[in-house]
């Protein structure tokens, strides 16, 4: 086993210690659940904390792997979010079975975020500078506004859709208002677990993982690095973009769709669908580290559980948090604890290791 | 080395855990406080901090004032309550937060939130729990869509149909124009029923203007639109701070209308840097007028005023004032005790609820339903001279 562990590549290892991360994470949660003594305030933070780091994660492949930016991360999770709620709730009496119908949500929501990442893609990513952030940032404040003045329903002659009123409609008497404008869709199955959730962020991370040390995942970095080097060694620029920007936007589809189970109605306001939420995720991809998957999953669940464990400070608690984002920031490029960093690594700890055991059998041959 | 560094490894983690772990025993579930005094622990939450800030603390003022005064006459049947509002900043995602933080700290019954969005998910949590929710201001129909819940303030529909009738039935006018927030619930569901009574009771809705709470600065469109139209009578079912600034650009449009609000317009006089003169006229539905001169309004406002000042008095504090007296009339009819859990409580109180009958300030004879909505007069006023006046 050690002789093994010995024959990995560093990024295996990397990776090994992410998922024993989570996994430790997950049986130390589990435990607490099972013999009951975990907090309802931790028990209620479970599924977000899921839904924040499959954002983080998805949104680092765009920013740290693409090294591009997108500002309109929220817009996909609206998008996955609205899809499968919608969906949820018309099937509810359909498909009888949770686990079904919640499977179903999760890969609608998914797709549709995707199909958006893919038209939106089309063109931007054919572009240079930074006009992926300017269009994915107004696509997100546009899905905003127009699921806001959506109204759907839905009665024996089949699907209403009007942009007006709920009265523009013109349902029948048996109808039922699924889409209700700016008061959105209400009665969704809490359908999201805590487990269910961890299932999840482990496949946005496996997925995640292995497209970096993917053929694709290379191209694409060689891109990020180099795009005129990467050009003139025959990669087709667009395609791979187009790929992981796609990728990208399926998970944070499944965040919404993750999201909108968890609440028992969704409206999109600009608290969790809006630029600031977009802003958030990348704060959290930016003080993990860019191109860092166990950094923006930390990060992530920091930030999150962070405000909740501060109530108690009252007003203070905003405060506190910008202080601790500021000093986070500066912490991330201080020269002095960085070099601290590098000291108590635990893939440097690895990497010197094997250094030294190679080093130990020069000596003794 | 090596095995120092997997030590220290293993003692944080064992660290990180405790610390969870300690989260977690913490609640207390006895409903008891330090001084070993029985207490029965009401909790809430409401914006405390962002653009509802006013409404939350005049909730969190007006809940704890009525709980002083309970507590300094003895309690309800001897017991002594205790009030806590969490800030959930008006979003749904940290009410639900707020919700179970409350509960970790103990809380026995509830007053919902202060918003309706915020409302539909803590009411989604307490009634898996089946918590007592009685919200003093959430005013959306799903905000009390569960059994355990209830409601001091007339709902959108009913605000809604309110007003038209009132419009109607007074003849204050004929052609009416609406301006409302079509990215707000509270908004677009009074405008919606709004529409629709105006239809049967001969309103003519002129044109009904919108704007988002992305785009919520410059309502020169609006009121231009307003103007054109004819209108006599401008219905505004929105917050004060926005109506506040269609007021002053009203008037540098020379539009001369009336105006009529809901609930929402009130805190418009309180409002900071807000010429007060540019309200004069304007009828708005709400059930708490501070000159009213009925004891219940009279005993508020003297005791509010002293103790909070009167930035927060409005009508989400009159509220949540009549809110935890209503607790106390349901509680002393169902005969609740301290040591009751939570749902043994709300299964009680759902009938009590249902049996009482309560005078308050914001209301006199208000009665409830099974499905949680109250029955009241809707009460309106005009503001005169910087004040409201009841009409």
């Amino acid at each position: 086993m050690a002789e093994k562990a010995k024959k990995l590549k560093l990024s295996t290892k990397s990776n090994l210690i992410t998922y024993a991360m989570l996994l430790v994470f997950f049986i130390v949660m589990q435990t607490l659940i099972s013999t009951d003594s975990i907090s309802s305030l931790l028990n209620g933070l479970l599924v977000p904390i899921c839904t924040y780091s499959i954002l983080a994660v998805s949104l680092n492949l765009v920013v740290g792997i693409l090294g591009d930016l997108s500002l309109g991360h929220a817009g996909f999770m609206c998008v996955g979010a609205y899809a499968s709620a919608f969906f949820s709730v018309t099937f509810a009496d359909a498909i009888p079975q949770d686990w079904l119908r919640f499977l179903l949500a999760l890969l609608l929501g998914g797709i549709v975020a995707a199909f958006f990442g893919l038209i939106i893609g089309i063109p931007v990513l054919r572009l240079k500078g930074d006009y992926l952030a300017i269009v994915t940032l107004a696509f997100g404040e546009i899905i905003k506004n127009i699921v806001n003045l959506l109204y759907v329903g839905i009665d024996s002659k089949g699907l209403h859709v009007s942009l007006e009123s709920s009265q523009a409609l013109g349902l029948e008497a048996d109808g039922k208002m699924i889409i209700k404008g700016a008061l959105g869709i209400t009665g969704t199955p809490k359908d999201s677990t805590f487990l269910i959730g961890f299932i999840l962020l482990l496949i946005t991370v496996v997925v995640s993982l292995n497209l970096i040390n993917s053929r694709t995942g290379r191209a694409v970095m060689a891109i990020r690095d180099n795009r005129i080097a990467a050009e003139s060694i025959g990669i087709n620029v667009t395609k791979y973009k187009l790929i992981v920007f796609m990728i990208s936007a399926f998970f944070a589809g499944i965040a919404g769709v993750l999201y909108a189970h968890n609440l028992s109605s969704l409206t999109a306001t600009s608290k969790n669908f809006g630029y600031n939420m977009s802003i958030t995720i990348l704060v959290f991809v930016v003080l993990g580290g860019i191109g860092s998957t166990r950094g923006s999953i930390i990060a992530a669940v920091i930030l999150t559980a962070l405000p909740e464990y501060l109530r108690s400070l009252n007003d203070y608690r905003m405060l506190i948090y910008s202080i601790v984002l500021i000093l986070l920031m500066l912490a991330n490029n201080n020269e002095r604890l960085n070099v601290f960093k590098e000291k108590i690594s635990i893939t440097n700890f690895l990497r010197n290791r094997k250094k030294g055991n190679t080093l130990d059998k020069e000596a003794k041959s | 080395m090596k095995m120092k560094k997997v030590i220290a490894a293993l003692l944080a983690l064992t660290m990180v855990a405790l610390c969870f772990a300690a989260c977690g025993s913490n609640s207390d579930t006895t409903g008891s406080t330090s001084n070993g005094e029985v207490t029965l622990k009401i909790g809430g939450s409401g914006p405390l901090t962002g653009d509802y800030a006013q409404y939350g603390n005049g909730v969190k003022n007006g809940a704890q004032l009525a709980v002083d005064e309970i507590n300094a006459a003895g309690g309800v049947n001897g017991i002594k309550l205790e009030f806590k509002l969490e800030d959930d900043e008006g979003s749904q995602e940290k009410a639900v937060n707020a919700y179970n933080v409350l509960k970790d700290w103990g809380m026995k019954l509830s007053i919902g939130t202060v918003t309706s969005d915020a409302c539909i998910a803590f009411q989604g949590e307490a009634s898996r729990d089946n918590m007592f929710v009685l919200t003093p201001s959430a005013t959306a129909v799903e905000a009390i869509s569960g059994d355990n819940a209830f409601r001091v303030c007339f709902s959108d529909p009913n605000q809604g149909v309110a007003s038209a009738d009132y419009i109607a039935d007074n003849n204050v006018a004929k052609k009416v124009a609406v301006i409302y927030d079509s990215s707000n619930s509270y908004s677009s569901g009074i405008y919606e029923k709004f529409n629709a009574e105006a239809k049967v009771k001969g309103l003519e809705v002129v044109t009904a203007q919108s704007f988002t709470s992305d785009n919520n600065e410059d309502f020169s469109a609006q009121l231009q639109a307003v103007k054109s139209s004819g209108a006599e009578l401008v219905f505004l079912p929105i917050y004060y701070s926005e109506a506040a600034l269609i007021l002053k650009q009203a008037q540098n449009a020379a539009l001369d209308v009336k105006y009529f609000g809901c609930d929402g317009l009130d805190g418009i006089l309180t409002m900071a840097n807000f010429d007060k003169s540019l309200a004069e006229g304007v009828m708005l539905l709400t059930p708490f007028a501070a000159n009213a001169t009925d004891e219940y309004t009279v005993n508020f406002v003297k005791k509010y005023s002293e103790k909070y000042g009167t930035d927060t008095m409005n009508q989400f504090a009159a509220d949540a004032y009549d809110a935890i007296y209503i607790i106390k009339a349901a509680i002393e009819k169902a005969g609740i005790t301290a040591d009751m859990s939570a749902s043994d409580i709300c299964d009680a109180m759902k009938t009590a609820m249902t049996q009482i009958t309560v005078d308050g300030v914001t209301g006199t004879g208000i009665h409830w339903t099974a499905d949680g909505e109250p029955s009241k007069a809707p009460k309106a006023v005009v503001i005169k001279a910087g004040a409201y006046q009841a009409l």
